[in-house]
């Protein structure tokens, strides 16, 4: 009882009381994941001796709940005086035991601030980005590699797990069958390394989506004039505006106003929408980039992106794909 | 008079409320000496019989309704919304639609969302506003005589923005479809008189206004063809089958007569209460919103959205401060999603995980207006700090 009762305030500490928050000006290497829409983010920064190696400061900023908070503080203090090599061997099942575990719902926090540290790393290394990580939940931003590390780290087995510890499927979870394909294929693999017993594999179709309905699909009203008007003595509140639809449509600036920057950020940009179009054609989706105005990057979305219930969650995703990739603060205008 | 668990200053009475002492003393024979069956026909039978009776007829008061046997006791709410929504169903089973709003309670949502995948019954969402203002044009355009029934809140959970219920359900009556309200929230707050309303059916729960935990009434115009969800005896004149939960039934009459007793309180001295806490902190605080302000909202709801942070975050660190209040809809098992009410809001997606809501009662004091207003402003200074967002470069907020 002893070290439960010592881990349990290790957790209230680092929430309560975060050590090293903020921004250091210093830094040599900075991981960022998450994002606003997602509802989690963690801004990793340290400042490595590129002599020793070693891990000399680090702070940190996250937006998220308290296991967010108190996981991105705990790493700051689990990596301070360390060097890069053995930085790089923390795993999030490491960030999750320091802070005397997570509840399930909540592991998804030490998955994001082991990646925050990678990502980190990544940056100190000089390594860009991955070209283009398949992304396995839109809703949240989350790609295979980061699924196949979190099953791997935390020898998951059932695609409910993966949800827990990525959050991927816990929006409109309809990546349930991905995250099913993605974790028997790393569960086969780990039982080929003998890392898992083949009776644990998972098996596509053994454990069911959740099935319990949380909202209806719902169906539009019909058209005005489809029913006869209702008697004039009721008075109601306030009208509001008519609802628009699934996604705002904008106007793009006259072409000759138009702030495309230099040649090579507009190719950068160019590059940067090809790369996230592979994800949207895999749900018979697809976006094509109209133009671009200084912050502002017109697409156009067309197939099954058009009159989308989640459209304004994929130009979400899309936005954040094309900040990180681009890494500086782009806004995506859909465009018809 | 402040009632407090462990001394927290208790402001999440949308939740659930303390048991106002002099219902526990209603109650508390009903579990002993007279621990009779109302459907016995001796005298211990008899006194349980008699109190339930009495209960049914302050349920009736608080209610404005018509006669004491349109009152049928449940377990609360969502069984009360249920049996409503599926025996208007059964009632017109030619009539294969439903109408609800965007920001109805899960009791609701979520039986309608079984209905539209396994029964394929027709759902008309009516979306609301930002200012959480049903669309009655789009209410208007749902309506036909293919609905069978209309399920609107009186009042949301989640903002304590009150619906137009008396109108909407007079526009229900039009087109013959049947009209329930979960007033869950607005019964035992707001004063009520059905018999001046076209509402069929209303639903409530005692442990909103101070009453026990797991004891409801869901009221039944008389004219309505009712079938029972679970049947059996004969209890609740066959609407509602199983022995009643006398000393529960007991402390919901109670209550209920309480709640009445304390109308001109909860629109007086609880809303301002409300208004200088809401104030104080929307005084103190930048990029904070108090959402549903503009509507007509229940007099002891405030929702804040504010910027920039997780609202479980502040909930957290509230409660070590001593305060307890909640979160628009938490992240439940399996779903990271925000709260649909604030979705259906279009609330800003900077603001749209970081509303806490503040919902008093009767018991509460000045001194926990205080409280509170010492304690947020700082703890969502501290969590605004710990943030990488923030308000200084406008949208779009990124990282990077």
């Amino acid at each position: 009882m002893a070290t439960l009762q010592t881990t349990a305030d290790r957790f209230g500490d680092y929430f309560v009381n975060p050590k090293h928050v903020g921004v250091l000006a210093e830094a040599n290497a900075i991981g960022a994941v998450g994002a606003l829409g997602y509802g989690d983010a963690i801004k990793l920064m340290l400042r490595i001796d590129p002599a020793s190696e070693r891990i000399e400061a680090a702070r940190f900023q996250s937006y998220g709940c308290s296991a967010l908070i108190a996981a991105a503080a705990a790493v700051t203090d689990m990596i301070i005086g360390q060097s890069v090599a053995e930085v790089q061997h923390i795993s999030s099942a490491d960030i999750a035991e320091f802070l005397g575990g997570l509840p399930a719902e909540r592991m998804y926090c030490a998955v994001l601030s082991y990646e925050a540290i990678q990502r980190a790393l990544a940056a100190y290394r000089g390594e860009r980005e991955a070209a283009t990580e398949p992304t396995l939940c839109k809703c949240f931003g989350v790609s295979e590699a980061v699924a196949e590390r979190a099953i791997r780290s935390h020898q998951l087995t059932d695609p409910h797990q993966v949800t827990q510890h990525t959050k991927a499927g816990g929006g409109c979870c309809g990546c349930y069958k991905d995250i099913e394909t993605v974790l028997a294929r790393v569960n086969a693999a780990m039982v080929s390394a003998g890392e898992l017993r083949a009776v644990q594999a998972y098996r596509p179709g053994s454990v069911p989506p959740s099935g319990i309905e949380r909202k209806p699909r719902g169906d539009s009203p019909p058209p005005l004039g489809a029913r006869a008007a209702v008697p004039s003595h009721i008075t109601m509140a306030p009208r509001p505006a008519p609802v628009a639809a699934a996604m705002p449509r904008m106007k793009l600036p006259p072409a000759e106003s138009r702030d495309r920057g230099t040649p090579e950020q507009y190719a950068q940009i160019e590059q940067a929408v090809q790369s996230v179009r592979p994800t949207l054609q895999r749900d018979g989706g697809d976006c094509e980039l109209v133009d671009v105005d200084g912050s502002a990057i017109y697409l156009k979305l067309s197939g099954n992106c058009v009159d989308c219930q989640l459209a304004s969650v994929t130009l979400s995703g899309i936005q954040a794909q094309l900040i990180e990739k681009l890494q500086r603060p782009m806004r995506v205008v859909p465009v018809s | 008079m402040t009632m407090s668990a462990n001394s927290h200053v208790y402001l999440d009475a949308n939740a659930t409320t303390a048991l106002d002492p002099r219902v526990l003393e209603a109650m508390l024979p009903y579990f002993t000496q007279q621990f009779g069956n109302p459907s016995s026909k001796h005298g211990v039978g008899e006194t349980a019989a008699n109190a339930v009776r009495r209960a049914r007829a302050q349920v009736q008061k608080l209610l404005g309704a018509d006669k004491p046997t349109e009152i049928v006791f449940n377990s609360g709410g969502t069984e009360g919304a249920n049996a409503a929504i599926l025996a208007a169903l059964e009632a017109a089973p030619r009539r294969r639609e439903i109408i609800i709003s965007a920001v109805e309670h899960p009791a609701v949502l979520a039986l309608c969302a079984y209905l539209e995948k396994h029964k394929g019954i027709r759902i008309h969402v009516i979306p609301v506003d930002r200012h959480g203002w049903l669309d009655i044009d789009a209410y208007r355009r749902a309506l036909s005589d293919r609905v069978a029934v209309v399920s609107i809140m009186w009042a949301n959970n989640e903002t304590g923005v009150i619906f137009p219920v008396p109108e909407l359900a007079e526009l229900a009556k039009e087109v013959g479809a049947l009209f329930h309200t979960d007033a869950v929230q607005a019964a035992g707050k707001l004063p009520i008189d059905l018999k001046a309303t076209e509402i069929d059916m209303l639903s409530l729960s005692a442990h909103k206004f101070h009453g026990p935990k797991g004891v409801g009434a869901l009221y039944v115009r008389d004219s309505v063809r009712f079938k029972p969800q679970i049947r059996g005896g004969h209890q609740e004149r066959g609407r509602r089958a199983g022995t009643e939960n006398v000393p529960g039934i007991v402390g919901l009459g109670a209550a209920a007569e309480l709640a009445a007793a304390h109308f001109d309180d909860e629109q007086t001295r609880v809303r301002a209460l409300r208004d200088r806490l809401e104030r104080g902190i929307l005084d103190q605080v930048d990029h904070a919103v108090a959402l549903g302000a503009a509507a007509e909202r229940l007099p002891n709801t405030s929702t804040i959205a504010f910027s920039f942070i997780e609202a479980e975050a502040a909930v957290m660190l509230l409660d070590r401060a001593g305060i307890a209040v909640s979160m628009g809809s938490a992240c439940s098992a399996g779903s990271f999603e925000p709260s649909h009410v604030l979705v259906a809001m279009k609330v800003p997606e900077a603001a749209l995980r970081g509303a806490v809501r503040f919902s008093l009662s009767r018991h509460n004091s000045d001194a926990d207006i205080d409280r509170a207003l010492a304690a947020v402003p700082g703890i969502v200074a501290k969590l605004r700090a710990i943030s990488p967002f923030g308000a200084e470069e406008g949208a779009p907020v990124a990282l990077g």
